[in-house]
């Protein structure tokens, strides 16, 4: 029989041609912009490392990482806490809720929108004099003036982490509930037999199965979550208003390019934001499963 | 006549519970009433939640039909009389319709393409041996958790020098190479199509080619539509690419069109501004509605298969 085997390379052949040069070729350039004082025309002269010893120094830069931080932490810890605790009633064998399909759906429903319309939508409901949002906590009583949601740091960030949440604790639900679904209900059963309480049996049983479920959440929402932008750009002046409190990482890296031509320092944002992703995903996954590994060796 | 023995009928069958073993069971109608308190409350907040996840979209329908002077005046949850009015203001400035069917011609584009050329791929790295194979696999896993920013000053400056700034094709070609979409349908491939299949077919006289569109296809099809639907959502709500590519309004898509929105005369009028939202989002409604159990088993397959 003929060898069909080098068809394989025709079969992988377009995938390639264009990997190398719509995804391999643009990071290598920029890798080698960032050595470079490039500014969108004219030579780029090589500079050496100066622009990431720029990038250590500069305060906007070191600001934007902790803002990122800031509003994804806030985010997540809500995020994946809704997620656990809906999952946990969801799945309580005793308690035998109804509309699993109907909740889970709307709790999804503000993730599919697209983030320019959710962050257009927010900026406006938020307004301090005509949004709704003010005008309905009026009406209510809850609070006695207009809050000024989007010119205060610390309540920007706050809204900005709430909105996030808002559109992905959903998203975290359905991922934690298949988790849980993929549970054997033996051990469940086995618990119920041993008197384990709802706590118990949660902390013992569902949490440590749960792990790489929630490791996968955890890793995704990292790197999605270091990469903010479109809302934070759009919710406000697009430079990260107020304060400076919304001016998150990619966004300064949108900024430097394109707004003030700094493709040099900004190639050099880019790969400072790549090495801190890698760094912390590295993190998560050494605090999630180095602990495993020296209690496996400890047995 | 009838409550009444409704009522009776219920006492009866306490008492007949009661009855033979008086002493357990009072404890145990109070449990099941406080496990149906703890009930109604949880359906409560979960409702609330539903509440609180729904009403950013009620408030942008109602105040989509309202003018400007009215959403000024306070916020009411009856809908105003000025939808046809705030539509033409904003035709006036933004054609939103235009944003979207670029949106939707990219989305179609890059959903077939990726589709496609994805399932190629995987059907290449499956099922034949050759120089390199593993190596070129690792490459591309590795790149996969590469994010999209990194390269994005070369990428514009690459689309600069092929004359292709301003047009659609950075936008659509290079997902022809979507490592993820590969990664996912390799696994699948591997675990639902059997080789002697092939083999078969190979034995029928068929060409290498003829194989996988008339075999793999096929069988691929279900996790082709899985990784569509996150395709499609994905380029559909992509910003900062198109943001970086397209300069011609006319050419925005439809994420593009709603920043420019927030900068134009539109903004003015927050009735406008409330209906460009509605119509940007609405459609995705819709089609969430019917497609909500769907995209909701898809999710949970992407993350528990891996």
């Amino acid at each position: 029989m003929k060898n069909v085997n080098k068809y394989g390379y025709f079969f992988i052949a377009p995938f390639w041609i264009i990997f190398l040069i719509f995804s391999i070729y643009p990071v290598a350039l920029t890798f080698y912009y960032s050595f470079t004082n490039y500014t969108g025309s004219g030579v780029a002269e090589v500079v050496g490392l100066a622009n990431y010893k720029r990038l250590f120094t500069d305060t906007y830069f070191v600001e934007a990482f902790f803002n990122t931080w800031k509003i994804w932490g806030i985010n997540f810890i809500l995020q994946i806490g809704l997620a656990l605790i809906l999952a946990l009633i969801f799945s309580d064998m005793r308690m035998k809720l109804r509309g699993l399909a109907f909740f889970r759906s709307i709790f999804y429903l503000p993730n599919l929108i697209t983030i320019s319309s959710v962050a257009l939508l927010f900026g406006i409901l938020l307004d301090w004099q005509h949004g709704s949002l003010n005008m309905i906590l009026l009406k209510i009583g809850l609070i006695s003036e207009p809050i000024n949601w989007l010119n205060e740091p610390t309540t920007a960030q706050l809204s900005v982490s709430l909105i996030l949440t808002w559109m992905w604790f959903g998203h975290s639900f359905i991922v934690v509930m298949a988790g849980v679904s993929g549970i054997s209900k033996d051990y469940y059963e086995a618990a119920l037999i041993d008197g384990a309480n709802r706590f118990q049996t949660f902390t013992k049983i569902t949490l440590p199965l749960l792990k790489p479920i929630l490791l996968y959440i955890m890793i995704t929402s990292l790197i999605g979550g270091l990469q903010l932008f479109d809302l934070p750009m759009l919710i406000t002046d697009g430079i990260g208003s107020p304060d400076g409190s919304l001016n998150t990482m990619v966004l300064y890296l949108y900024n430097q390019a394109f707004k003030y031509n700094n493709y040099g320092y900004a190639s050099a944002v880019a790969y400072g934001l790549f090495v801190i992703t890698l760094i912390f995903s590295a993190i998560v996954f050494k605090g999630m499963y180095g602990k495993e590994r020296k209690q496996a060796r400890q047995v | 006549m009838l409550g009444k023995t409704a009522v009776e009928k219920e006492v009866q069958f306490e008492e007949e519970v009661k009855d033979p073993n008086p002493g357990v069971l009072p404890q145990e109608t109070k449990e099941k009433n406080k496990s149906k308190i703890i009930k109604s409350i949880i359906y409560i907040v979960l409702t609330l939640m539903a509440i609180i996840c729904f009403i950013p979209f009620l408030m942008m329908l109602v105040n989509a039909t309202r003018s400007n002077e009215a959403i000024l005046s306070g916020f009411t949850l009856i809908p105003g009389t000025a939808l046809m009015e705030n539509y033409w203001t904003m035709m006036e400035y933004v054609n939103i319709w235009t944003g979207f069917k670029n949106s939707l011609i990219i989305s179609v584009l890059v959903t077939v393409l990726s589709g496609y050329f994805s399932a190629l791929t995987a059907y290449g790295f499956a099922f034949y041996t050759f120089k390199g194979k593993n190596f070129l696999f690792v490459f591309m896993l590795v790149m996969m958790m590469v994010p999209g920013q990194l390269g994005l000053i070369g990428f514009y400056e690459l689309s600069k020098n092929l004359g292709i700034l301003d047009t659609y094709i950075p936008l659509i070609v290079p997902t022809i190479a979507s490592p993820f979409v590969v990664f996912f349908l390799r696994q699948y491939i591997q675990t639902t199509l059997h080789p002697s299949l092939i083999e078969a077919a190979r034995i029928d006289g068929a060409s290498e080619f003829k194989i996988f569109h008339t075999v793999a296809i096929p069988i691929m099809m279900p996790a082709v539509a899985t990784m569509s639907i996150f395709t499609f959502i994905g380029s559909w709500n992509n910003y900062i690419m198109p943001l970086v590519i397209l300069f011609s309004p006319e050419k925005y898509t439809l994420p593009v069109l709603m920043g420019f929105l927030k900068g134009s005369q539109v903004a003015q009028n927050l009735g406008s501004m409330y209906l460009g939202i509605a119509i940007s989002v609405v459609p995705i409604m819709i089609a969430f509605l019917f497609l909500s159990k769907y995209i909701v088993n898809s999710i949970s397959a992407g993350s528990v298969k891996e």
